[in-house]
């Protein structure tokens, strides 16, 4: 093993298709058209010595080290800012080019600091590098001058001196160090699109400034890690590399946090991890990152972390450490009792979309082979289930159609209930990316997030609906385009059943679905919704991009089938820049989903009731598989209400905190006899659990998570777990003690079983992988090198089918009790539920759930910004602190919930997806008022927290 | 609303199945609702929403009581 170093190519790639031929150095080089100088050098195996210039950005042209000269031109240009010509003969090493790039880093180096060997980037300069690429013996001009090194110069207080900004948590800005080449600037403009940086002063005066010269916390800094990435010294260096060192070797992983699904570079020194870089190659980020992936792994190593299995008689019992053998053997008697005394159907699992597709398959294994039905499910049930129904009937696969790179070719982007900046940063820096270059924008969202109106970003439609009214806007954007005539109905006689098509579009035409009428309950003016139909249907390449708030409603699934109606109807599907792009939440959300989590069907979306492929499975299993769908988690905890559901193993999930109504799931939990909590920490569902085994992190296993484009990606080990078994080990285990012969010796054997039973896995294989990177589903013999694209040639189902989407209002209303619509989000720096971002240094960005509301309905109920409220609906009541916005509508609340003291659940209702059970989190009709304190449940429910967490013979552990 | 026990759950949630068919072609709404009982609910779920029906079905909609003679029914428990 050694450190990955990736070839910088100085200058981003052309894409181009015309090629040109010229010589560099004598030697013969072929590029696209457009190609730098500097990168032809690079492709030819030629350094060209360089300080401003990255492939990651634009040329800049400010260093001058770069320089070369060309035969029968006069002067040195910059070979950075230069493109190839046909024919031109390149020198990059002269006598003259010699003595100026020595002359210009002697400059450079007369105002920087010379503590080479106790700096941080000590072995990691590209500065030290220069200097050493150009010959550099003396500096002529010593360092007493005018300087920006040292805080006093000949005794004086140097004014041009400034100290290191420490604000940022993750990493230093040291001034001194700086060399003013403006990649760090760059990098937040080009990479990360948030324009937090810039040079300020001119001259010697010329200075990085975060924000108008703020330290960087204070700044709109969204701590990405771009600008650190991109620094060539010292100057902006990750607190981590301070205090360990440099890496010695690195591992390529792959990020586990949401599911845009980032390749990223563990850099490691023995089994100490030192930071996380991402890897230009990751085909789904291309070398960015957000302040997740890149800096809140410290999780890994929180002192919460529980590293021994536990077991307790009853939950009010402290917790009692035993051996792995112990437990295992407890579990499986104890299901065995349960499922002796109440039946078979008596117990269930719940798979984590946080675990890798290996982990996942074997949960869902283990209910049907060793458990003997088909009660398993996993956190898509609450979040993208509709995704998996809705597009199911229309296209005949339930994955999103497009891979990331697909946004360079969008021309109108359509967000519906998603907030990218926020909740998949990554993605959303390519969009806006994209949006820069021209391509238009329409959201479609109650609140006007962060991606409306941003620096170089503006939407040309925002359309603030009222929570509830997605089916009723997307309905009346296809009488737009029906009755207006922009449907392509050559694509849809090619590509869909013509007469399902006319059955839709009179339904759509119908005078009540037009925008002037549904203006009256979604509150959208009607000139809004026709612009936004006319740009999606006539501006180019179309392609929508959605979140939870369109599944997560009474409706969800028939938005989903809006959304596809719409594409279909526009002819956006089937090529780069269009398509249907559901944004998922979990890391592996998609592959929970693709390796058979739901109670209804096996891997690869198949049908239970399917007799071919349950026999596929029975044949390899040697067991009989039942036919008949299981129970989903709601049902699971209705169930478990009403007395036939007494057992479940819960893997990486923490569906206390993260399901809808906390009581009915607290009432569910506490009527079983056997639950088995297998996580990291003892989250807040182990308050109810009898049984704990330690989890392992991402960084502590081998296996595969499959992001949002179906792409599977490898994730490595880089560490030994520290509860000594990486999960599926675990659950192996267990199989083990129920009496199942199981015998996987690596996580690439489960692989093997996938591909071997699963049509759309059939190539996928860790040999391959590390061929190939990364491979989207579907790989098999068809589509050997995976399906970027989906639905090229036609739907997977055969025709298209258009859905009639008829509006039905949800039956959570407001009324004078509850006057305000409550809906609810996530933020950058945390992640799902916070049990890993709440345990790292992201606290320091939100440290609290706060409610945001609108200065109108504030100021009606006497509330000020930051004064605790109650918030309090039909099913329960919390309190937290307000945060007055415009960005809400006057009527709407808004809060995340990230944090287990607030238990926004509480106040989610248990109405959900007419089809899937999706629960509606995005509507909940609330009153907000002043309160001096918590509510009685958030006493009680900490007390109870802190009651259950005690282990015996320990200390009580903070959370 | 919180729906206090599950049978007035399951009616809810037929109810808001039909109210999806109902909206799509006469011809496929009643098949619709069944197949997507079938395929969704799990044995208990329909011998529950039976035994309700056996009971005459109050607050059923009509399109769940007509759905339900295409509702496969579970063995008994």
């Amino acid at each position: 093993m050694s450190l990955i170093h990736e070839i910088d190519y100085g200058t981003p790639a052309s894409k181009s298709e015309k090629l040109v031929t010229l010589t560099i150095d004598g030697c013969e080089v072929t590029v696209p058209e457009g190609t730098s100088i500097m990168r032809a050098a690079m492709d030819a195996g030629i350094e060209v010595p360089k300080l401003c210039a990255s492939d990651m950005m634009d040329a800049f042209g400010s260093c001058r080290l770069c320089l070369v000269e060309i035969k029968g031109r006069a002067g040195m240009p910059a070979s950075c800012t230069t493109p190839v010509a046909a024919g031109i003969e390149v020198s990059t090493q002269t006598p003259r080019l010699k003595d100026v790039r020595r002359g210009v880093m002697e400059l450079y180096i007369s105002d920087h600091p010379l503590d080479c060997l106790t700096c941080a980037a000590n072995g990691d300069c590209e500065l030290q590098d220069m200097a050493g690429a150009v010959g550099l013996r003396d500096v002529r001009y010593g360092y007493e001058g005018e300087n920006h090194v040292t805080a006093r110069n000949n005794g004086e207080i140097n004014a041009k001196w400034l100290p290191k900004d420490e604000s940022n948590p993750y990493f230093t800005y040291d001034p001194a160090k700086c060399i003013v080449c403006s990649r760090c600037v760059r990098a937040c403009e080009e990479v990360q699109g948030t324009f937090a940086l810039t040079i300020g002063g001119r001259g010697f005066d010329s200075r990085v400034s975060a924000g108008m010269a703020e330290d960087f916390m204070s700044s709109e800094c969204v701590s990405c890690g771009a600008c650190v990435q991109a620094c060539p010294t010292a100057t902006l260096t990750e607190k981590s590399v301070i205090e360990i060192g440099q890496p010695e070797h690195s591992v390529v992983t792959t990020c586990a946090y949401c599911g845009v699904g980032c390749s990223f570079k563990a850099e490691m020194r023995g089994e100490e991890l030192v930071r996380m870089v991402p890897w230009k190659d990751g085909q789904a980020n291309r070398g960015h990152s957000c302040v997740k992936g890149r800096f809140a792994y410290g999780y890994s190593n929180h002192k919460d972390r529980i590293l021994n299995p536990m077991i307790r008689e009853k939950i009010s019992d402290p917790w009692r450490e035993v051996t792995w053998e112990e437990a295992y053997a407890h579990v499986a008697s104890e299901f065995r009792r349960i499922q002796y005394q109440y039946g078979r159907d008596s117990v269930g699992g719940i798979t984590s979309s946080r675990c890798t597709n290996e982990e996942t398959y074997l949960v869902q294994k283990l209910v049907r082979a060793g458990f003997g039905n088909n009660n398993v499910d996993t956190c898509a049930r609450v979040c993208h289930s509709p995704t998996g129904y809705g597009l199911g009937q229309a296209f005949g696969t339930s994955a999103g159609t497009q891979n990331f790179d697909s946004v360079e070719f969008t021309d109108v982007a359509v967000i519906i209930g998603a907030n990218p900046t926020d909740g998949h940063p990554v993605f959303a820096s390519r969009l806006k990316k994209r949006l820069r270059e021209g391509a238009k924008l329409i959201v479609i969202d109650p609140r006007r997030t962060d991606i409306v109106r941003s620096p170089h970003i503006e939407a040309s439609y925002h359309l603030p609906l009222q929570p509830g009214t997605n089916v009723a806007i997307l309905t009346s954007m296809a009488h737009v385009i029906v009755t207006e005539g922009l449907a392509d109905e050559k694509f849809i006689r090619e590509r869909c059943d013509w007469s399902e098509y006319e059955d839709w579009a009179a339904f759509v035409a119908e005078p009540y679905h037009s925008p002037e009428a549904t203006e009256a309950y979604t509150g959208v003016p009607a000139e809004l919704v026709r612009g936004a139909a006319r740009l999606y249907a006539t501006g180019g390449n179309g392609a929508i991009y959605y979140g939870l708030g369109v599944t997560e409603h009474s409706q969800g699934s028939t938005t989903v089938m809006a959304i596809a109606n719409l594409s279909m109807v526009t002819g956006n599907i089937g090529r780069p820049g269009v398509g249907v792009n559901p944004l998922r939440g979990q890391n592996n959300v998609q592959g929970s989903c693709d390796m058979g989590s739901f109670p209804h069907e096996l891997p690869g979306y198949r049908h239970i009731s399917d007799d071919a492929t349950r026999e596929t499975f029975e044949k390899l299993w040697g067991v009989e598989i039942s036919n008949e769908p299981g129970l989903r988690i709601p049902n699971m905890l209705d169930a478990a209400v009403d007395g036939t559901f007494k057992g479940i193993y819960i893997q990486g999930e923490d569906i206390l905190q993260s399901d809808p109504d906390t009581k009915h799931v607290a009432a569910g939990l506490a009527a079983m006899e056997c639950v088995v909590v297998h996580d990291l920490f003892l989250n807040e569902t182990a308050n109810y659990a009898h049984v704990f085994l330690p989890g392992s992190t991402f960084l502590e296993k081998d296996g595969t998570f499959t992001n949002a484009e179906r792409r599977i990606n490898r994730v490595r080990k880089v560490m030994t777990p520290k509860n000594g078994y990486p999960d599926w080990e675990v659950t192996q285990k267990l199989a083990q003690a129920m009496g199942l012969n199981w015998n996987y010796r690596h996580p690439s054997e489960i692989m093997d079983e996938i591909a071997a039973t699963t049509p759309s896995f059939a190539l996928v294989s860790y040999d391959y992988l590390d061929k190939l990177g990364s491979v989207q589903w579907p790989c098999n013999e068809k589509h050997p090198e995976g399906s970027p694209i989906m639905h090229v040639d036609g739907f997977v189902r055969g025709k298209g089918k258009f859905i009639r989407t008829e509006y039905v209002a949800t039956d959570e209303r407001t009324g004078p009790r509850f006057p305000l619509l409550l809906t609810t989000g996530r933020i950058l720096s945390q992640y799902n539920v916070g049990a890993q971002t709440r345990r790292t240094d992201n606290v320091v960005w939100h440290a609290e759930d706060r409610l945001e509301i609108h200065p109108h309905d504030a100021e009606q109920r006497g509330i000020r910004d930051g004064d605790w409220i109650r918030l309090a609906s039909r099913a329960g009541e919390t309190t937290l602190r307000s945060l007055i916005t415009d960005r809400v509508a006057p009527g709407v609340v808004y809060t995340t919930f990230h944090h287990p003291t607030t238990q926004a659940n509480v106040i989610t209702t248990d109405f959900s997806d007419w089809a899937t059970n999706c629960p509606e989190y995005k509507v909940t009709a609330v009153q907000v008022m002043p309160s001096n304190g918590p509510s009685d449940w958030q006493v009680d429910y900490d007390e109870q927290a802190r009651q259950s967490r005690r282990i015996s013979g320990k200390l009580e552990a903070a959370e | 609303m919180s729906h206090d026990n599950t049978n007035a759950k399951l009616i809810y949630m037929a109810n808001q199945i039909a109210t999806f068919f109902k909206s799509q072609p006469q011809n496929e709404a009643a098949q619709g609702v069944a197949t997507h009982i079938n395929k969704y609910w799990e044995p208990r779920m329909r011998r529950k929403l039976f035994e309700h029906i056996d009971n005459g079905g109050e607050g059923l909609t009509p399109l769940v009581l007509e759905a339900a003679a295409k509702i496969k029914r579970p063995e008994a428990a």
